[in-house]
């Protein structure tokens, strides 16, 4: 994975709530069994409204989305991730996200940023007075900036250093191999097994 | 929940029991857990990427004896002797089959007697037990708490992260109590409870939380009863849902294919009766429901928590205060196509999905027929009745109810996911309204600009009676 320190791009409002995950990726894109290329997928119903935001200059080549209320809930699907990140998204900025996205966000190197409202209220602000402005995420200093705005977001001490590492969690996991043997041999007989089939 | 020592004699939590006997290491200086997971259930949407991913690095599958594979939300509900016909839902099977294949993993694959939706079969088998930790990758493994387990969805890095290590590296839920107590009136059912409460909390309202359902009205449900309301936990954005083990929990369990035998089970049982909730356990929150006095309910927007009762009418964004709020309603009633004020039961649909991993065991195949039963479906009106998986329908068929819905004039499928999510060919036209025994409204969900109602079986029955959402109560 990827280290990341600064990101800096392009922001894209988009001021809806309760982004879902069948918004962000429809169902019939899941069928797919590659882990990449899912570009053309992102928002893909929306995308076809030409009043959408990403089929406006210069937003189509933004790199940190600005969004509002609980961004990615809905299903597990990572596809979700995969989209922004191949569409070219680094970050994404929100209020509040629905958890599972933000995991899965966190093991492709996508930064979700959580701010208070009025701070995503007053990007897009920024971003409506002077569209393709710049917005800055620094994980080093666990900061956001557009124009005027700048504020501090929380991020916890061990998704940052993985995030600034670029760290892979399998691998990291795998570093506790003995104690997830110690831990087997303690497992109980009658804990369920699917092998043998009965 | 907080993460210190099982050792120690302080009031706990179900969560806390089962995350405290699977905890590997204990993270330190804000490093997660690592928490043993005990069943790996597998489907073929999200595996491909992360087989893979052991692919490329050349790891194996560490325990194929605690994983499960089936195939079911691309599989077809008609003629499943034949091709799937879209080539990339067949990709996607036949990708699965070999996976299975490489890695030794069980596989239940279309025609299989084991075969169908992944949360319908793990229960069925009896491999979903008290106390054990359960992941899919798909949000609705939460169905499983409905046995005092520990199960929640995860994504596909994660799907390989459990292939790879049998473990997941957690950091501790918060703990919710939803407390319903009082007494279902009849026509009212497990459905309507979680519409209810997701309607209260909201679909952030769980976030983070771990959610334990109580009180008299749980208790009095079956265990078909809460599945569903488990099911549907990560609808009001909780990580899980739970019910504590109880008699009723062993009662399903016993005789099951994978419960356990003999002295093994009276071990299990034995531990199982230590998990439920110690006195003076405390919760992060708690929310508390009168289930006396719930009503049918019925959801009118494009997320769940924008339900009302059926008695009542389609709301008025203007009165809804919070802006957020209001916007999201004032978008869904456009997407609906529905006018504020509206009475919810004068609402015509023009198709009725009875299945899903929320509704489609055997009881609510069974509680769905029991409306229908002799009456006539409404003109105009289609019918689709989709079995959780193989077994159900065979059981299902052994009483009658094939007969009973086709008499009806509906149509009876094999087994699958089927409309609640549209990724086979059973989709909703653009514009088409459904009542719905799934668990998802959101937008284009059952095919392009499908308009989903979310409903219990046996709402689902009297509106497929009526043609218009109908409550139980409407039909003799
Ligand atoms: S029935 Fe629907 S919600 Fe359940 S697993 Fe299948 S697609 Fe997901």
């Amino acid at each position: 994975m990827e280290k990341i320190s600064v990101i800096t791009g392009v922001g894209v409002p988009l001021k809806r709530s309760n982004v879902d995950t069948d918004q962000i990726i429809p169902a019939e894109f899941l069928k797919r069994v590659t882990k990449t290329g899912f570009e053309d997928a992102l928002f893909q119903r929306w995308r076809q409204d030409p009043d959408f935001v990403l089929n406006h200059e210069p937003f189509s080549t933004g790199t940190v989305l600005v969004a509002g209320m609980d961004f990615g809930t809905g299903s597990s699907r990572e596809h979700a991730v995969w989209a922004l990140r191949d569409y070219g998204f680094r970050a994404v900025i929100a209020p509040r996200f629905a958890d599972i996205f933000r995991g899965n966000s966190g093991k492709q190197g996508l930064l979700t940023v959580v701010v208070p409202e009025p701070v995503v209220e007053a990007i897009w602000a920024e971003i409506d007075a002077n569209p393709g402005i710049e917005v800055t995420v620094d994980l080093v200093n666990r900061s956001v900036s557009c124009g005027d705005v700048h504020s501090p977001f929380d991020i916890d001490d061990y998704t940052r250093w993985r995030l600034m590492e670029g760290l892979d969690d399998i691998g990291l996991t795998l570093r506790h191999q003995s104690d997830i043997d110690e831990f087997e041999t303690h497992r109980e007989s009658w804990r369920p097994t699917t092998l043998p089939a009965r | 929940m907080n993460a210190t020592d099982s050792g120690t004699h302080q009031p706990r939590t179900l969560a806390q029991k089962v995350w405290d006997a699977h905890r590997v290491v204990t993270g330190e200086n804000g490093e997660p857990d690592l928490i043993y997971i005990d069943l790996h259930l597998v489907h073929e949407v999200t595996s491909p990427q992360a087989f893979d991913g052991l692919r490329l690095a050349g790891r194996p599958v560490r325990r194929p004896d605690l994983t499960i594979a089936t195939e079911d939300h691309n599989t077809p509900t008609l003629n499943i002797t034949e091709q799937i016909a879209d080539p990339t839902s067949r990709t996607q099977i036949e990708t699965l089959r070999a996976n299975a294949k490489e890695f030794g993993i069980r596989l239940h694959s279309l025609g299989d007697i084991e075969q169908g939706i992944v949360h319908v079969v793990g229960p069925q088998l009896g491999l979903t037990q008290p106390g054990i930790t359960v992941v899919c990758g798909d949000s609705h493994t939460s169905t499983h708490g409905a046995f005092g387990a520990m199960a929640f969805g995860i994504g596909t890095s994660e799907v390989e992260h459990v292939l790879a290590t049998q473990t997941l590296p957690l950091k501790p839920f918060k703990t919710m109590a939803i407390t319903v107590n009082g007494h279902l009136r009849d026509g009212v059912t497990a459905k309507d409870i979680i519409l209810a409460v997701i309607a209260k909390i909201g679909t952030g309202g769980g976030q983070g939380y771990v959610l334990e359902y109580r009180g008299s009205a749980i208790e009095e449900l079956s265990l078909d009863g809460r599945m569903t309301i488990c099911n549907m936990s990560i609808e009001a954005g909780a990580r899980a849902g739970m019910v504590a083990p109880d008699e009723t929990t062993f009662a399903y369990l016993k005789g099951r294919p994978h419960a356990p035998q003999g002295a093994d089970w009276d071990a299990a049982v034995e531990y199982w009766k230590t998990l439920p909730t110690d006195p003076g356990a405390t919760f992060d929150a708690e929310v508390i429901i009168d289930g006396d006095a719930l009503e049918p309910f019925v959801t009118w927007g494009t997320n769940p928590g924008q339900g009302v009762a059926l008695s009542d009418t389609v709301p008025n964004p203007a009165d809804i205060a919070d802006p957020n709020d209001r916007a999201a309603a004032e978008r869904a009633l456009e997407y609906m196509d529905l006018t504020p004020g509206t009475p919810m039961k004068s609402i015509p649909v023009d198709q009725v999905f009875m299945g899903s991993c929320t509704n489609s065991r055997i009881e609510d195949l069974r509680a769905f027929a029991s409306v229908i039963k002799g009456k006539k479906l409404a003109p105009g009106v289609k019918l689709m009745v989709v079995p959780g998986s193989a077994r159900v329908r065979l059981e299902a068929e052994a009483e009658g109810i094939d007969k009973i819905v086709e008499e009806f004039g509906g149509e009876w499928r094999f087994a699958g996911c089927s409309m609640c999510l549209g990724m086979n060919p059973d989709q909703l036209e653009p514009g088409e309204r459904c009542a719905s025994t799934s668990n998802r409204n959101f937008e284009g969900r059952q095919g392009k600009g499908g308009r989903t109602h979310l409903v219990s079986p046996l709402v689902a029955a009297a509106t497929a009676i009526r043609g218009t959402l109908s409550s139980p109560w409407d039909v003799e």
